[in-house]
């Protein structure tokens, strides 16, 4: 019997297509994911070498980072970021590239697209010109960000170069309490091993915390594997990824399905099968986290004070926390619970699936948002947009105080105008807090679409297991759609 | 497009000990609204550069005298961890750099940096210490970087040699890049593609 593997170990030597002593593998990309920012240049190169795009039946094009999210009827006021998407439209037409762009009713954030069309599917490799595309893993698929060279090449040839990564298990035991959200699951594992403790490394997240997940709480901790260092986090396919994946519109039918699940129950890593490094969670002992610092492995409990530099052991860790918390203007011992924002930010490639909406539409059905607090809701994708309006979710936004928002990376990298003034404070469901990552002088504190929705109540950084049956035991749309 | 082949050079150093110097500091978002590659050395470290009215930040290192022209950039631990935006190297070799000297780097930052001649160069804790230290003894000092041999020499004299993956470091020296090594394979992919059915066909049109 040959010796146990890995998912990754499996995923990676079936998409081997040439390895040479001493260089790195040639791998096959079964789907490659393209958007305005990232791929210009890159088309720019295939012209410059009157190349083709190898298999454009492989590829799929939306707009969405530097794309706006106020009404779609109105023109985009920046000329470079309409510039950039008119380029998208035209390599794409050019390419026979399917483009999912402003106006299509499947735009949208390009990894919520993906597996809500049921293209992403366990045991692709998925490559995209963004480092979010470790959310794909969350179907057991093998999928990581790659730069603007390798878009040209996946486009010239659909394959890449690579290194074998090493693997490491993320085991999460236990079960979320009530008001602790997937989110909470990553940024505790963030704040445990650091931004850069993945580096090198694939993540894969296993155990009953994991098992006992939605396929969307697990893309929002496959998301934000990159924050760990790790270019992919991936999760064994298991019957909750085959019922997610069934009946989408890119899924197979028939026979055809019913091979894939066979093949797909095949991927799960063999009893056995080691795992270069390995590290536990306990999901029961978390609590809601936030985020004080300038990187996502900056959190602590929202109950938790904010820490003194002083304390740190190590000379780095305490001049980066210094200047951290002098970014922040936040001081050693003072609680986090409490701090005023100016702004909620529900959305990003992390939580925005109509699940995360409708978290954040359990807590504020009903109330009304602190007058002080912008707050914007911002879908994933028109798919999605469309469900939270059939739901009544967008209602009980608007009705809160909340913006309601076309779909779109939005204040998540705050290209499209959705941003921060300088020195205002955010509670935002997206994945990263360095400086000005939501606007020049902004300051972010990451969090669950609970705590986000909580914290916009209060307006201030509030504790959403205080309001009590609104976020009881995943209740608040543990489902998930479109 | 080849890239220029890479040769050994001295240069000074520009300092950046911070751990974790992520890709939106390299390259703030804001001008990745571009749909070229260049111009983007003007806003290489742009928020800790400038003012909001667009003024020379006289504290920050690059807008120190003499920094203009250096061609090493030290750095600390994860360099360029965050986004995968290849404008970050663009934007580093647009100013000048060649070479970043830190203790490690973010993964696809590494990536993306070798394929756009700059290269990324791992000191163990000794030798960045030394490094460190020599260049705040001596800011104008300059360091040897020698890929060929796989060292850098530091003002001292002393010598640390660097680990690089030998086909990169090929492929560095010679100024080719990987495209060309993959088209050269398309033989391969075509026979690969032909025991592998596509998973998914992209132009079919959306139902359900």
């Amino acid at each position: 019997m040959a010796s146990p593997k890995t998912l990754f170990a499996k995923l990676w030597d079936r998409h081997v297509v040439a390895e040479t002593p001493g260089h790195p593998a040639v791998l096959y990309v079964d789907l490659h994911l393209v958007h305005e920012v990232t791929s210009p240049q890159a088309f720019a190169g295939l012209a410059a070498r009157q190349l083709k795009v190898r298999r454009p039946d492989l590829t799929v094009a939306t707009a969405d980072h530097s794309t706006p999210t106020h009404d779609r009827s109105l023109p985009i006021a920046d000329e470079l970021a309409a510039a950039q998407i008119r380029k998208l439209e035209k390599n794409c037409a050019e390419h026979g590239i399917p483009l999912h762009g402003l106006g299509s009713p499947h735009q949208g954030i390009v990894h919520v697209i993906g597996p809500e069309l049921g293209l992403t599917q366990p045991g692709m490799t998925i490559v995209c010109g963004d480092s979010h595309t470790a959310t794909h893993g969350a179907l057991g698929a093998l999928a990581f960000g790659i730069g603007t060279s390798e878009v040209e090449h996946v486009l010239a040839t659909q394959t890449l170069l690579q290194r074998r990564p090493r693997t490491y298990e993320v085991r999460v035991e236990g079960r979320l309490a009530p008001g602790v959200a997937a989110k909470d699951v990553i940024l505790a594992l963030l704040a445990k091993i650091g931004v850069g403790g993945g580096a090198g490394h694939v993540f894969e997240y296993t155990g009953p915390g994991i098992r006992a997940l939605s396929m969307e709480q697990r893309m929002t901790i496959c998301n934000m594997s990159i924050e760990g260092g790790a270019r992919a986090g991936m999760v064994a396919p298991d019957d909750t990824t085959f019922e997610y994946v069934a009946g989408r519109a890119y899924a197979p039918e028939g026979a055809a399905w019913d091979g894939a699940v066979a093949d797909w129950r095949t991927l799960p890593t063999d009893e056995g099968a080691a795992y270069d490094r390995s590290v536990t969670i306990d999901a029961s002992q978390l609590a809601p986290m936030i985020t004080y610092g300038t990187n996502p492995g900056m959190g602590l409990p929202v109950t938790a004070r904010v820490p003194d530099p002083d304390h740190a052991a190590d000379p780095a860790r305490r001049q980066a926390l210094r200047k951290a918390l002098a970014y922040m203007d936040l001081h050693p011992g003072e609680p986090l619970l409490g701090h005023p924002v100016d702004v909620v930010f529900i959305g990003s490639c992390t939580n925005s699936r109509i699940s995360d909406l409708r978290q954040a539409a359990a807590v504020l059905g009903g109330a009304k948002v602190d007058p002080r607090v912008r707050v914007l809701v911002v879908p994933g994708s028109q798919d999605v947009k469309r469900q939270a309006e059939a739901e009544g979710l967008a209602e009980v936004f608007r009705a809160a105080g909340a913006e309601w928002r076309e779909a779109g990376c939005s204040m998540c990298i705050a290209m499209n105008g959705d941003q921060l003034a300088p020195g205002q404070y955010a509670v935002s469901t997206s994945n990263r807090n360095f400086e000005g990552r939501q606007g020049a002088g902004g300051r972010t504190f990451l969090a669950s679409p609970l705590t986000a929705a909580a914290s916009a109540l209060a307006g201030a950084i509030a504790d959403p297991r205080r309001l009590g049956e609104r976020v009881t035991a995943g209740g608040a749309g543990s489902g998930e759609g479109v | 497009m080849t890239v220029a082949a890479f040769r050994a050079f001295a240069s000074a150093v520009v300092p950046l000990l911070a751990d974790d110097v992520d890709t939106d500091q390299i390259i703030p978002a804001r001008f990745l609204k571009t749909t070229g590659k260049a111009g983007l050395g003007d806003s290489l470290f742009a928020d800790w550069r400038y003012d909001a009215g667009g003024a020379p930040k006289p504290g920050f290192v690059l807008n120190q005298p003499g920094m203009a022209g250096r061609r090493i950039l030290l750095a600390g631990a994860n360099f360029g961890s965050g986004s995968s935006r290849e404008h970050a190297p663009w934007a580093l070799t647009a100013f000048g750099f060649r070479a970043v000297l830190a203790r490690s780097f973010a993964d696809i930052f590494r990536s993306n940096a070798l394929k756009n001649g700059l290269l990324p160069v791992e000191l163990g804790p000794a030798a960045h210490a030394r490094a460190a230290a020599l260049v705040e003894a001596e800011p104008d000092a300059e360091v040897a970087v020698d890929l060929a041999a796989g060292t850098v020499t530091l003002p001292d004299g002393s010598q640390a040699r660097f680990e690089i993956d030998p086909f990169s470091r090929a492929m560095l020296l010679e100024g080719t890049d990987e495209l060309g090594y993959l088209l050269a394979r398309a033989d391969e992919v075509a026979a690969y593609e032909a025991a592998h059915p596509a998973r998914v066909d992209t132009t079919a049109p959306v139902v359900g």
